[in-house]
C-alpha cells in the first residue's frame, strides 16, 4: 500500500534540498565566543525580564532572566562569565531588542555548574510542565514558541494524539536529522515525558523520506514500543508545517484559523524534544541548540552546537566564509529571515545560518514581470489559496478584500507560491505587507473611540504611500 | 571574512525555481519553431515570408507602443509565431502585417500589456482579419505544389488595398493532385466527404499553416507539458469535450456529422487546443476551472463547426473561452484548507 499512496498533503513545491552538504557531518561543538549577545525575546510571547545586573558574574546554566507570564520564557546564561552590559542590540527579528551581553571568561572550564533538583521519575503532569517551563524550553524548529504552553492540555480539550514533527521540510537544513540520528535515545525520552505532559495515547514521529537512515534508526528503537509510532512522509515543502503534517500523517485538517488542539493534536519538533531528553534528567537548561551552518561561500558546512548568544559572524569565521556580499539568513531559505547585521545572534528559534554569496544573490535576484495567471502559485499553496488573485489585490491595495474574501489569514507565508512564481512576483512580502496594514488598521480603530468615519479606501492610499 | 562584508537584506523566499517568464517563452518559441518550419516545407517560399512579416510586424508594434524592455520577454514572438500559423500560407504580407499589428496593438497593449490582455492576442489579430478580409482569408492553397521554393503564390505579393488575384487556376495547374481549394472541415460540411485520417494525422491536407499535422503539434504540445510549461489539462479537456460532442451528433445522424477521430485532426483544432487555449494570460488559475474552460472550448468548436455558417470554430470558441475566464475563476475557488466542506 506504501509504494502506491505515500502520505502527504495535496500542493505543495519541491525545491533542490541542498542537504546532502551537511546530512552526513557529524555535530561538532563551536568554541565559545568572546563576548555573547542574549536577548530578551527568543521566544514568542512577552520578553523576558532581567534577574542580573551590569557587572555580576554568572555561571553556565543560571537562570539570568524570568519568564514575563505565562506566555513567556525564562532565558539562562550560556556560558561563564560577567554582564558586560544590558542595552538594545540588533537581532533576527529585524528591530533593536534589549540584550544581556556577557564577556566570557576564557579560561572557563564551561561546564553546567547551575542545576535544577527535578526527579524526572517521580513527577507528575504539572511538574513536568513546571519544569519545561523553568528550563526555558521554546520550539527549536524555529516558531520558538514555549514549550510549556504547547505541552499544556486544558482539561476542556484533551489530546489523543502528539505529533512529533522531524520532516525538516526546509532546504539546506539538516540539524534535526542529524539530532534524530545522533540522539535517538534522548529524542525518545523526551517523546515519553511529552506523551506524559499531554496526556496524550500515542505519539507519531513524522519524518520526510529522504532521511530513510533516521526513520529505519527510530521504527527498530521503538519497535517494542505501542504508544510511539515512526511513519515516513512524502518529501515536499512545506511537510514540516503543522497542519500539513497532521494532514499526512492522520488525515485530518485543522479547521481554518484554529490550532491542532482543536482536533486533539499536539506537534512537538523532534530537535526540541531530544533537547527536552537531554535536559530534564541533568536538571539544565536550555543553553545552547544545534544549528546548521551551510549555502555556497561557506568553507566548511555542517551542524555545530552553539551557545545562544553566539553572533552569527563568530560562527561563520569558524566556518569559513571569506565573501565580501552576501544574504544572511537565520533558518531556511524558504521563511528565514535575512540579518542586517553579522552581531546578530544565534537564539533559541534559530535552526540554521545559511549564507547566499554574491553570486547565489545575483543569480536569485532577476527582474520581475507582470503576473502571466500561469496558476502555478494556485496549484502550489497548500493552503489551497488563489496567490494570484491576493498579490493583484495587494498590488491595488485592497487590503480589506483579501482578508474578507480571499482567506488573506489562513496565508503562514511558507513562501511556495513566491518560490514557484515565473514572473518573480514577491508575493509573500505583498502579504505580510497586507495583514501588517490590516492589524495596524485592528489596532487604531480599538485606540481611536468613537471610531472615525474615514472611508478606509482612502486611509490605505495614505499608507501605502507613506 | 571582513569585517564590512555588504549584506543584502531580501524577503523571503531566498530562493526561486528555476523557470521563469523568459524561460517559459524561450521554449515556447521553441515548440513552435517545428511548426513553422512544417509550414515552410509545406507551401514554400511565401509560406516563409509571411511568416517573417507577422512576426517582424509583431515585434515592432510591441516596440512602437513603448515597450522596448519588453521585447525581451519573447511574448510578442510567440504571438507572431501563432498567428502566422493560423493564416493561409498564400495570405498577402501586407494583410499579415495587419493582422500582426492588431494583435499585439488591440489584443495586447490596449489591455495594458503582459499579463493583462483578456484575449489571446494572436486570435485577436486572426479574427481582425477574418472580419476585414473575408475572401483572402478562405482563399487556400494546395499543399507541396511544385515550385514552391523558386517562386510565390500569386496573392503572396498583392499590393496593399486592391484586390488580390483569382488562384483556382493557378491551384489546378501546380498542384500535385486534383485540388479542390476547399480545406477538409469545408469538404466535410458542404460535401459530406471525409478526408482519410492518415493524411490529417500527417499533414498532407490543405488548411492554415501551422493547422494541417495533428502529428507534428501533437509532439511539440507534448514536449511542452512534459516541462511543464502548459497545463496538460487544458488540451486534454479541450479534446475530450470536442471528441465527446462530435461522437454524440455522430451517434444520432451518421450520415450529416462528420465522426470524433476526423473532429480531432481536422483544422485548428490540435494547434488551438495545445497552442492558443494553453495561453496561460486567458486561462483560469484553479485545478478545476481549467477543465471546464477546456471542456467549454471543445464542445463550442464543434458546435460552431456543425451549426454555424463556419466551417472553423475553435478560434471563437477559445476567444469565448479567456472571455469567460474570470467567471470560471470566481466560481472554482478551491475549498480553502481546513474549511468546512461546502
Ligand atoms: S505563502 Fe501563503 S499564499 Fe503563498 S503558498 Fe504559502 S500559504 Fe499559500
Ligand atoms: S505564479 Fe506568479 S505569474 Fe503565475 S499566476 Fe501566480 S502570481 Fe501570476
Amino acid at each position: 500500500m506504501r509504494l502506491f499512496r505515500r502520505k502527504t498533503f495535496s500542493h505543495g513545491i519541491h525545491p533542490p534540498d541542498h542537504k546532502a552538504e551537511t546530512a552526513h557531518s557529524p555535530i561538532r561543538r563551536l568554541p565559545f565566543p568572546p563576548r555573547l549577545v542574549v536577548p530578551l525575546d527568543q521566544h514568542i510571547g512577552k520578553p523576558a525580564v532581567p534577574l542580573v545586573h551590569k557587572g555580576q558574574e554568572v555561571v553556565r546554566g543560571e537562570p539570568i532572566a524570568r519568564a514575563d507570564g505565562f506566555l513567556s520564557a525564562p532565558v539562562h546564561a550560556p556560558a561563564t562569565g560577567r554582564v558586560r552590559d544590558i542595552r538594545p542590540m540588533p537581532t533576527a527579528r529585524d528591530r533593536l531588542t534589549p540584550c544581556i551581553l556577557i564577556d566570557v571568561y576564557e579560561a572557563a572550564t564551561q561546564e553546567v555548574l547551575w542545576h535544577y533538583p527535578w526527579q524526572p521519575r517521580k513527577m507528575d503532569r504539572q511538574a513536568l510542565i513546571q519544569a519545561v517551563r523553568e528550563m526555558g524550553l521554546v520550539g527549536l524548529g524555529g516558531a520558538a514558541f514555549p514549550s510549556h504552553v504547547k505541552l499544556s492540555v486544558p482539561e476542556d480539550k484533551p489530546a489523543h494524539t502528539l505529533v512529533v514533527n522531524g520532516c525538516e521540510c526546509e532546504p539546506y537544513l539538516s540539524c534535526d536529522h542529524r539530532v534524530m540520528v545522533e540522539q535517538p535515545a534522548e529524542l525518545l525520552r523526551g517523546v515519553r515525558y511529552a506523551l506524559r505532559a499531554t496526556g496524550a495515547k500515542r505519539a507519531i514521529i513524522g519524518i520526510e523520506d529522504n532521511k530513510p537512515d533516521a526513520i529505519r534508526l527510530l521504527q527498530k528503537l521503538t519497535a517494542e514500543e505501542p504508544a510511539i509510532e515512526v511513519e515516513a512522509v512524502a518529501t515536499k515543502y512545506p511537510q514540516g508545517s503543522e497542519k500539513m503534517l497532521i494532514r499526512s500523517l492522520m488525515g485530518l485538517e485543522v479547521p481554518a484559523g484554529g490550532i491542532p488542539l482543536d482536533i486533539g493534536v499536539v506537534v512537538n519538533n523532534v530537535g526540541t524534544l531530544a533537547m527536552l531528553g537531554a535536559l530534564l534528567p541533568q536538571g539544565e537548561a536550555l543553553t545552547e541548540r544545534v544549528i546548521t551552518v551551510t549555502g555556497p561561500g561557506v568553507q566548511r558546512p555542517g551542524n555545530y552546537r552553539v551557545p545562544l548568544g553566539t553572533p552569527i559572524g563568530f560562527v561563520l569565521r569558524e566556518a569559513g566564509y571569506r565573501g565580501e556580499a552576501g544574504d544572511f539568513v537565520l533558518g531556511g531559505p524558504m521563511m528565514g529571515p535575512s540579518v542586517s547585521d553579522l552581531r546578530t545572534p544565534i537564539t533559541k528559534g534559530s535552526s540554521g545560518l545559511l549564507v547566499l554569496d554574491e553570486a547565489a544573490v545575483r543569480r536569485e535576484s532577476p527582474r520581475t514581470w507582470p503576473c502571466i495567471h500561469c496558476g502555478r502559485c494556485v496549484n502550489a499553496c497548500p493552503m489551497r489559496l488563489n496567490p494570484a488573485m491576493l498579490g493583484r489585490l495587494a498590488a491595488a491595495g485592497e487590503y480589506q478584500r483579501m482578508a474578507a474574501k480571499y482567506h488573506l489569514s489562513d496565508c503562514f507565508e511558507c513562501g511556495s507560491c513566491s518560490w514557484i512564481c515565473p514572473a518573480r512576483i514577491p508575493l509573500v512580502q505583498q502579504f505580510r505587507v497586507a495583514k501588517q496594514w490590516l492589524r495596524d488598521q485592528e489596532r487604531r480603530k480599538r485606540h481611536a473611540a468613537p471610531p472615525r468615519q474615514q472611508p478606509l479606501e482612502a486611509s490605505g492610499k495614505e499608507v501605502r504611500a507613506a | 571574512m571582513s569585517a564590512k562584508a555588504r549584506i543584502e537584506l531580501r524577503p523571503t523566499p531566498h530562493i526561486h525555481a528555476p523557470q521563469d517568464v523568459t524561460v517559459i517563452m524561450r521554449n515556447v518559441v521553441l515548440a513552435c519553431l517545428p511548426l513553422a518550419g512544417w509550414a515552410v516545407w509545406q507551401y514554400g517560399l511565401s509560406a516563409a515570408l509571411l511568416g517573417v512579416t507577422v512576426v517582424a510586424s509583431c515585434l515592432l508594434t510591441e516596440w512602437l507602443f513603448g515597450r522596448g524592455e519588453t521585447l525581451r520577454d519573447w511574448s510578442a514572438v510567440i504571438t507572431g509565431l501563432l498567428l502566422f500559423l493560423t493564416l493561409p500560407p498564400g495570405f498577402p504580407l501586407w494583410m499579415g502585417a495587419v493582422a500582426g499589428v492588431t494583435a499585439i496593438g488591440l489584443g495586447k497593449t490596449l489591455f495594458g500589456g503582459l499579463g493583462m490582455n483578456v484575449f489571446n492576442p494572436a486570435l485577436v489579430g486572426r479574427a481582425f482579419v477574418q472580419a476585414a478580409f473575408p475572401v483572402a482569408i478562405t482563399t487556400w492553397t494546395p499543399p507541396f505544389f511544385e515550385g514552391r521554393f523558386s517562386g510565390l503564390i500569386p496573392t503572396t505579393l498583392t499590393l496593399p488595398f486592391t484586390i488580390p488575384p483569382e488562384t483556382s487556376r493557378w491551384a489546378g495547374a501546380v498542384a500535385v493532385d486534383a485540388f479542390t481549394g476547399a480545406t477538409p472541415l469545408a469538404l466535410a460540411k458542404f460535401q459530406q466527404s471525409l478526408s482519410p485520417a492518415t493524411d490529417l494525422f500527417l499533414g498532407t491536407t490543405a488548411g492554415s499553416a501551422g493547422e494541417s499535422s495533428a502529428l507534428l503539434v501533437l509532439v511539440c504540445g507534448l514536449y511542452l507539458a512534459a516541462r511543464k510549461m502548459l497545463d496538460w489539462r487544458i488540451p486534454v479537456s479541450v479534446l475530450a469535450g470536442a471528441a465527446l460532442t462530435a461522437a454524440l451528433f455522430h451517434l444520432l445522424d451518421p450520415e450529416r456529422h462528420p465522426d470524433a477521430g476526423f473532429t480531432l485532426l481536422s483544422g485548428g483544432l490540435m494547434l488551438g487546443a495545445w497552442f492558443m487555449a494553453t495561453d496561460m494570460v486567458g486561462s483560469p488559475v484553479t485545478p478545476r476551472g481549467v477543465v471546464i474552460y477546456g471542456l467549454l472550448i471543445g464542445v463550442v468548436t464543434v458546435v460552431i463547426r456543425l451549426f454555424g455558417g463556419l466551417t472553423e470554430g475553435v478560434m471563437y470558441a477559445i476567444l469565448l473561452g479567456n472571455a469567460a475566464t474570470p467567471l470560471i475563476d470566481q466560481l472554482t475557488q478551491p475549498r480553502v484548507f481546513g474549511e468546512k466542506r461546502r
